[in-house]
This record gives C-alpha cells, structure tokens and sequence, in this order.
C-alpha cells in the first residue's frame, strides 16, 4: 500500500494532471451509461468506471512517443494516453470526427498519433501486438516502450502466455499491465484462474509485481520501475492491477445477466473510489482544495456534455466510407 | 504478361526464385525483417543462407507460437518495420487465425484508415504426398473471405521472384502461398530485380475453344492436359490469376469472351473454392458469353488423406481437367 510520502516521488502538477484525467474517465463513463440506458448508443459499451487508478497512474509514468494497446474496456486508456473526449464520443455516436471515422466504435478507438496503436474487441487480442512495437522499436534503436494493457480474462489466453515468452528471450520493451477487476465476464475470476496471475511471470524469468490497482501513486512508481527496465534494455515486466469493476462487463447486462456481485462487495469497493482516495491525499497535503477539487470535477463534467454535444452535431460518414480503408492503396474503394 | 526481357536463360528453382526476391528485398530496404520458425536453416528452403548474409536479428528464429509471432508483425508494422513471416505449413495459419483475420485484417480499416500494415505472411502449401491432413492445406479460399488481405499463389519460379518483390513492397498484408509440389519446379529467372505487379494475372497458353483458369500448382497440370487435348484438335487457353486478392477478373473475362467455355481448377477443397468464386463472378458479369455450363475441378470435401491411394482419389488429377474440359465442350 502507497503512503503519504509516495507523493515526495511525484511533482505537484504530475499529481493534479493524474486526478483530473481520473475524473475524467469517470465523468465520460458515467455519461456513456446514461446515454447507453437513454438508447443513444449503437451498439454496446464496456465501461471502466472503478479502474480508473490503473490506467493513469500507468500512463503517467509513459512519454508522449510510447505506445499501449487497449481493451474492450478501453476508454479510460484512451483517455489516460491524452485522448479527447469529443473525438471519443463521435466515435461512440458512430460520426465522421470520431478518431476512427466511426469505423471502429467503442471496442476499437485508437489514434496512432497518440501512441494507442491497438484496441481490441478480442479477449487477449491486442498482447502480441504491442509485443511487436516493442520488438519494432527494439530493432530499429529507439527507446519507446509499450504497455499492454488486458484483464485477468486475457491472462488465460495463449498469447499471454507466449508473449511473455518471446519477450522475455528478446529482451523487449514491454510492459504487461493486467487489470484484475475480479470478474471474467459474468463469472468470479479465482473460479476460472489458477494461482496468482502476476506469479505467472516468474516462469518466464520476468520480474512481476502486484499494485493496488486502486492506488493510483502505486500504480505509476510500479510503470516507472518497469518503464526503466524497459528502456535499459532489460526487458518486460508484468504487473498485475487488483481492483473492481464498478459497472457490469457491459452496460445492459442486467436484462440478461441476473445478480452474480454481491451487494456488500460492490459496496466494500465503491467505499475505496481511488479518485476520492487520491483526491483526499492531495487535499491532505496541501496541493489542491476541496474547491479546486470541485472546480475541477465540473470543468470535466461540462466537457464530458460538450462532448456529446460535438458527437450529436457531427455527421455521419458518408455510407460509401465503408468501401474505403480497406487497403492502403484503395483510395477509390472495394467492390 | 510473359515479359521475360531475360538476359541470361539462367533456369532456377522456384523456391531459390522466392530466395531472390527475399535477398533482394533485405538489401534494398533495411526495415525489412523475417521471422518465423527455423528461418536459419529453413527446411523447405526459401530463407536458407540469408541468415549469414543479413545476420540473425533481420532473419529471426521465432519460438513455435504462430499467433504471437503473426500478431506482433502488426505492432510492429504499425510503428516501422516491414516484417516477413515465414509460417512454414499452410495449417499454420489455423493456429494464428485471431491475429490474422481480427487483427492484420482489420486494424487499418477499424482505424478508419489510419494505418498502413506492410507485412508478408509466405507459407509452402497443398499436398506434398501422404503429407496427411493438417500438413496439406491450401487454405486460400478461406482468407480470401477475410477482407484485408491480399493473396498471392505464383505457379512459376518467374513469378515466384517477382511477386515476392511486389508482396514485400505493398503496404498491406500479403498472404503469399507456396504450393509445396512447386518448390522443386525450375524456370528462367532474370538475375535482376523485379516485380510482377498485384492483381495482374497472366495468360500462360493461348488457345481458342476453352478458357481453363488454373491456380497454383494446378496451372503446371492444366499446361500438361492442354498439351495433350491439342493433339485431340482441343485448343485450351490457360489463365493464371497469380493474384487471388486482388483477383483479374477482367483478365479472366476477356478470355472467356474469346473461347465461350470456363473450367476453373483449384488446389483446395470444392465448396466456396477460388474456383468458386471465379465461377459465380464469371456466371453474373459474363452470362451471355458462356456457351455451356461452367465447371469447377477441386479436392473433394474432405481432408487430405494419408494413404497414398486415398490421397490420389481426393485431389486433382489430370484426368479430372480433362473430363471438365470434355464437359463445357459437350
């Protein structure tokens, strides 16, 4: 568990920069659950809310030139790598301004500009892939380094497994960031995985280490340590992130998913909000008021409306894009 | 297009044409990388020796985990290098199939074309001789289905070589299929560089009553069965697509234009075949040009068998080409 004095390892306007990227998350969450229930929403949205500790503090401790892969459960990422959230939310309305012209959606936002080179609708998906940026980068000289970003479902994926593999014999600029919010899919995660996910490095001569996932100080001085090795050429490491899940595995679910969380747990991690935890550390320590705190909390939220408002107004694509970007060098489109 | 402006007869193996286009794409551009199991010594020979030439960090041995190593050419084409995959054994692809068709296949088009992925997936393919069934797939028809990748099945050692250049050089994923039983062929190959463009398919022989499109290996059988119908006064014209995504459909319809009669012979299994395909397009674009039935020769529908007997009767034979050929002739 982090302590007070862990905020000695980071500068006051690091601090500030990691909360309110933290209420952002949130604030663009909540909103996408309203706007799911409102059926404003094609499709479905997997939300973060509860995680948000894990992504920011990890991406904290990144340059602007590394790279992650992201999840179905990707937003906040995607958020935490510095991604804007009404080209997020054009993407989520399916529009022309979304960051992928709406055609990826929810599951699939990146922004190769940002370093998010990966988002992945598959379980496990996107692990090899940011494996081979970091082989990429390895051999051709640069010191960039990528976090991979999956859950605790993923870590029974094959491609975990021989990922850490290849990237413990090459030596890659890897780092393995396993969200453990306690639920693969709909069923309680120690039913369906043996042992500790983060021991499951040691096989593979990594070094490994579990966080506080809700801990968002730890969680950005664990990436620093792993970031160094990585960029010392000393290859991967695998953190495992324990946290919770706030939401369902998708929103909507309760239509057909029934009860399978106990009241008093969600409850016992709701009392642990890592933003309410962070935000009382900075307040206690004399960086941030409570109306600072406050104030920042309704600049995001009035983005987060400004956001849906930029989504609504964008147009959708043209129905013809979806002969287009098939191949690099179709600029007139398939079939 | 048989433009051969050679200037030496030199005649080649194919898979040593393949070799050359390879070494040649490592000289020229330094982003390019291959991988892939036992690519040091390379038992089916398309990257023997390049290892000492290029050293072992651009010819990389891989551990044996396909989908890994298929998917980390898509971070890695993302940010820069041009990897080629050696995957060895067509049933290969079963074992990567998430990080091919989710992954390779789509990113550039979910990103809204954000990307470009230039990646070479090669593997040797097909029956080889009681190689049984998970060493003698042709797996083509179904990554032709995928969308976003392009696919690649040279029959000849000249073709070998230039379309290796042109797959190393495209900004996409290219699945580049080696039929096994080709390997071994030999051809003239110019000792220069370069490259038969994707999509452009080729007229192998001229003839008039009959449009015999013909892919992979089974272009060198359809070669030797329109030798023998000439002598019978059957002049069969031979069409290689060479590319099967994208596929030269004008090509093929232009051919049948001239001949009025198409026999499609593919190296795979019958159902939603190449052939298949080439087929039904032909049947809707060139309806009114067809004077009979068209005729599909393929593997019958099921595995590759072990037993020398077995496997006989499930693949494509000469005699099955010429029956076809008899077929729209009647």
């Amino acid at each position: 568990m982090a302590t007070q004095k862990d905020l000695d390892h980071i500068t006051k306007d690091d601090a500030l920069d990691m909360l309110r990227r933290m209420i952002r998350i949130r604030r663009f969450e909540e909103k996408l659950s309203v706007l799911f229930k409102r059926g404003k929403l094609p499709g479905f949205v997997h939300l973060y809310t509860g995680e948000e500790a894990i992504a920011v503090g990890a991406c904290s401790a990144l340059r602007d030139d590394d790279r992650i892969t992201s999840t179905h459960r990707g937003h906040g990422h995607l958020i935490a790598k510095g991604a804007l959230v009404n080209r997020m939310m054009a993407e989520l309305f399916g529009r022309v301004d979304g960051y992928c012209r709406g055609k990826g959606g929810s599951m699939h936002i990146v922004s190769f500009e940002l370093g998010i080179i990966g988002t992945n609708g598959i379980v496990g998906g996107g692990i090899p892939i940011g494996t081979g940026s970091a082989w990429a980068d390895s051999h051709l000289g640069r010191d960039n380094v990528t976090i991979v970003f999956f859950g605790d479902g993923a870590s029974n994926q094959g491609v975990f497994f021989e990922s850490m593999n290849i990237a413990s014999v090459w030596k890659l600029p890897v780092i393995f960031v396993c969200e453990n919010n306690g639920y693969t899919e709909w069923t309680p995660t120690a039913e369906l995985t043996a042992g500790n996910i983060v021991d499951r490095s040691a096989p593979m001569g990594i070094p490994g280490e579990a966080v506080d996932g809700n801990d968002v100080v730890a969680m950005r001085l664990a990436v620093e340590r792993a970031v160094s090795r990585a960029r010392a050429g000393d290859g991967p490491t695998l953190i495992e992130a324990r946290s919770y899940r706030w939401n369902g595995h998708n929103e909507g679910e309760e239509a057909f998913a029934g009860a399978y969380r106990p009241d008093a747990e969600q409850a016992e991690w709701r009392e642990r909000d890592p933003i309410v935890a962070f935000g009382e550390r900075l307040v206690s320590a004399g960086w941030m008021t409570r109306d600072e705190w406050d104030a920042v909390d309704a600049e995001e939220l009035s983005s987060v409306d400004a956001a849906v408002e930029f989504a609504e107004q964008s147009p959708f694509p043209d129905a013809d894009e979806a002969l287009l970007h098939l191949f690099a060098d179709d600029s007139e489109g398939v079939r | 297009m048989n433009a051969q402006s050679t200037t030496t007869d030199r005649s080649i193996y194919f898979i040593e044409a393949m070799r050359e286009g390879l070494r040649g794409m490592l000289t020229e551009d330094e982003n390019v990388v291959v991988i892939g199991e036992d690519v040091g010594r390379s038992v089916i020979g398309a990257t023997r020796g390049l290892v000492e030439d290029f050293g072992p960090m651009r010819v990389r041995n891989t551990p044996i985990s396909e989908a890994t190593f298929v998917g980390m050419c898509v971070g890695a084409a993302a940010v820069g290098l041009r990897p080629v995959v050696d995957l060895m054994v067509g049933s290969f692809f079963y074992v990567a199939m998430d990080q091919l068709a989710d992954q390779a296949a789509k990113l550039r088009y979910m990103s809204g074309g954000q990307v470009s992925l230039p990646i070479v997936y090669f593997t040797a393919s097909g029956p080889s001789g009681s190689a049984a069934a998970q060493h003698s797939e042709n797996p083509h028809p179904m990554l032709m289905n995928v969308a976003g990748l392009k696919i690649v099945m040279p029959s000849t050692p000249y073709d070998a070589k230039g379309l290796m250049v042109s797959a190393v050089r495209d900004n996409n994923p290219v699945v580049y299929f080696q039929d096994f039983v080709l390997g071994g062929t030999r051809g003239v190959v110019p000792e220069e560089l370069y490259s038969i463009p994707l999509g452009v398919g080729d007229i192998k022989r001229h003839g008039t009553d009959v449009t015999v499109v013909a892919i992979g290996a089974a272009v060198p059988k359809a070669l030797r069965v329109a030798e023998v119908m000439e002598k019978d006064g059957v002049s069969v014209e031979v069409v290689d697509p060479r590319t099967l995504v994208p596929m030269d459909y004008d090509l093929i319809l232009e051919s049948v234009t001239r001949t009025g009669r198409l026999v499609v012979v593919d190296n795979a299994r019958l159902t939603c075949s190449a052939a298949s395909e080439i087929v039904a397009t032909v049947t809707e674009r060139g309806f009114d040009l067809l004077k009979s039935a068209p005729q599909r020769v393929a593997w019958a529908d099921v595995p590759v068998p072990f037993s020398p007997p077995l496997e006989e009767r499930v693949v494509i034979s000469d005699s099955d080409i010429v029956s076809a050929i008899r077929a729209v002739l009647a």
